[in-house]
């Protein structure tokens, strides 16, 4: 405890950047991922392509190989200027995007074709069709998953860690540069890290039986 | 092509289509245009950036990284299948004392961070005087962490078999132990191995924290290399090389899950055993570790 109340200001802002890196990409992920979910059903064979070619990339490639390129390796291409904290929320965009995709397109894919055909045979258009019967069906088997892809966006944004970012995973490096003791300090992220993953947990697990049975 | 969204195109549809075509074709040579002039107006095109992958010590010491990636994953693996079972069977235990614990601890080592865990075995662990190598905390983060996971996907596994299979067991007068390696495992594991064989994936790319605890493997030396100044700090070139390899080696896994997937579909007697409702169970739990 008395290691909390010492570094309370560390671990707050800490957390601070963690939920806030968290917030930024998940926002910007579920927006791509969604995006390149559309690229991966439309009729179109070269924008399916394209968003298969990089789900395929984005998927194998480690998280920490991304961070590590536009660490080190972005800046020297001279594009846009971007500071450590940037760099990560793209980072993490980029990857979770590639999984919300395939979240999103199997949750398309779940719905029968006769519920479509259906719809266009009483005369809906693709808005109606889509909106009133294709994707509340979608939802059910999208939203449980989704919220699994973000809980590990919400672990994994302790990678950045690594990379010049003062979130929740550096505050090892700054209790070590104190000599406090780190069994303490780490064993305390892991705790809040555990708050804040549970109900995450609980809320997927809920939405996920509840929806189930109803299918 | 007819899919939930969209009919089969008419004369109309398949017009609008090709000028989308176009478009996405003029879209995705721009992105790569762009990209391309980039490398080339910051000189990643030049020979002396590229020079580095002639040279026979860089190919081998490249290949030891790589040799050092394969092994965190081998054993990390391994220790993984062998505590996710342990975990599930606790799980699946009729025992409320081997249940609790075993259902504690899956929740615990799923919730927190990965690199937490390194950094709690590297970085924690010396303040009560237990020391170990980066190789051993990587390996032992993975293999909690997958553990965890893979119980998950175990259980989902041999819940997902009808109870049938287990009741006719016992009629035969098999022992619970019995009943479990001798029916229910060999018939869960076959339904599970795609699942299983994506979790590998994701330890094999997991491999890749070690690099922040500066264990030598693939990311480490690539970063070594792309500082080296006699090649012009090829950074960009070597991340590209090093990509490519994390890439064929995660397909190369997932090739193998997807032979095994299309073995196990010819294979009649198992197609009939509930696998939507496996869908249902397995996924979520797969999906929360990326």
């Amino acid at each position: 405890m008395s290691l909390l109340s010492t570094y309370s200001g560390l671990f707050l802002s800490a957390f601070a950047t963690t939920l806030k890196l968290f917030a930024l990409s998940a926002v910007g992920s579920l927006l791509l991922g969604t995006f390149l979910a559309m690229l991966r059903v439309s009729p179109v064979p070269v924008f399916r392509a394209a968003g298969a070619t990089y789900v395929t990339l984005v998927r194998n490639t480690p998280l920490t190989l991304v961070f590590f390129f536009f660490t080190f390796a972005y800046p020297l291409l001279q594009i846009v200027k971007i500071d450590y904290e940037t760099g990560a929320v793209v980072a993490l965009t980029m990857y979770t995007s590639a999984f919300i995709c395939e979240v999103v397109r199997s949750g398309i894919n779940t719905v029968p074709v006769g519920q479509a055909e259906a719809s266009r045979a009483l005369g809906l258009t693709f808005t109606q069709m889509l909106g009133s019967v294709v994707l509340p069906q979608a939802m059910r088997s999208v939203v449980p998953p989704l919220v699994s892809t973000l809980i590990a966006l919400l672990k994994n944004t302790t990678v950045s860690a690594g990379f010049s970012v003062g979130d929740a995973g550096a505050i090892q490096a700054s209790l070590s540069e104190d000599g406090a003791n780190m069994l303490v300090g780490l064993s305390w992220v892991a705790f809040f890290f555990i708050l804040l993953v549970m109900p995450l947990t609980f809320l997927q697990r809920s939405l996920e039986k509840r929806w189930s049975v109803a299918r | 092509m007819s899919n939930v969204l969209f009919d089969v195109p008419g004369p109309k549809a398949r017009f609008r289509h090709q000028v989308l075509a176009v478009v996405g074709v003029l879209g995705v040579a721009g992105i790569i245009g762009f990209i391309g002039f980039r490398f080339y107006d910051s000189g990643q095109f030049e020979p002396k950036m590229w020079e580095w992958l002639q040279y026979t010590t860089i190919q081998e010491q490249l290949l030891k990284s790589v040799g050092a990636t394969l092994k965190a994953f081998a054993v990390g693996a391994v220790c993984a299948m062998v505590f996710g079972a342990v975990l599930a069977a606790g799980k699946l235990s009729e025992h409320a004392f081997l249940r609790g614990p075993a259902t504690f601890v899956v929740e615990i080592f799923r919730a927190v961070p990965l690199l937490i865990m390194i950094f709690f075995f590297y970085f924690g662990l010396p303040a009560i005087d237990i020391k170990m190598s980066q190789f051993t905390a990587v390996v032992l983060g993975l293999t909690l962490y997958n553990g965890s996971v893979l119980a998950e996907v175990f259980r989902a596994g041999v819940m997902s078999l009808p109870r049938g299979q287990a009741e006719a067991a016992y009629a035969l007068g098999m022992r619970k132990t019995q009943v479990m390696t001798l029916v229910l495992l060999p018939q869960a594991l076959r339904v599970m191995l795609p699942t299983i064989i994506s979790q590998l994936v994701v330890l094999l790319k997991d491999t890749a924290l070690g690099f922040i605890i500066n264990y030598e493997e693939l990311l480490y030396y690539a970063k070594f290399l792309g500082g080296q100044g006699q090649f012009g700090r090829p950074l960009v070139p070597v991340t590209i090389v090093v990509g490519i390899i994390y890439v064929i080696m995660c397909l190369l896994l997932t090739w193998l899950a997807v032979t095994l997937e299309k073995r196990n579909r010819r294979n009649k007697k198992i197609k009939t055993n509930g696998t939507k409702k496996l869908d249902d169970v397995a996924i979520p739990a797969a999906a929360q570790s990326l």
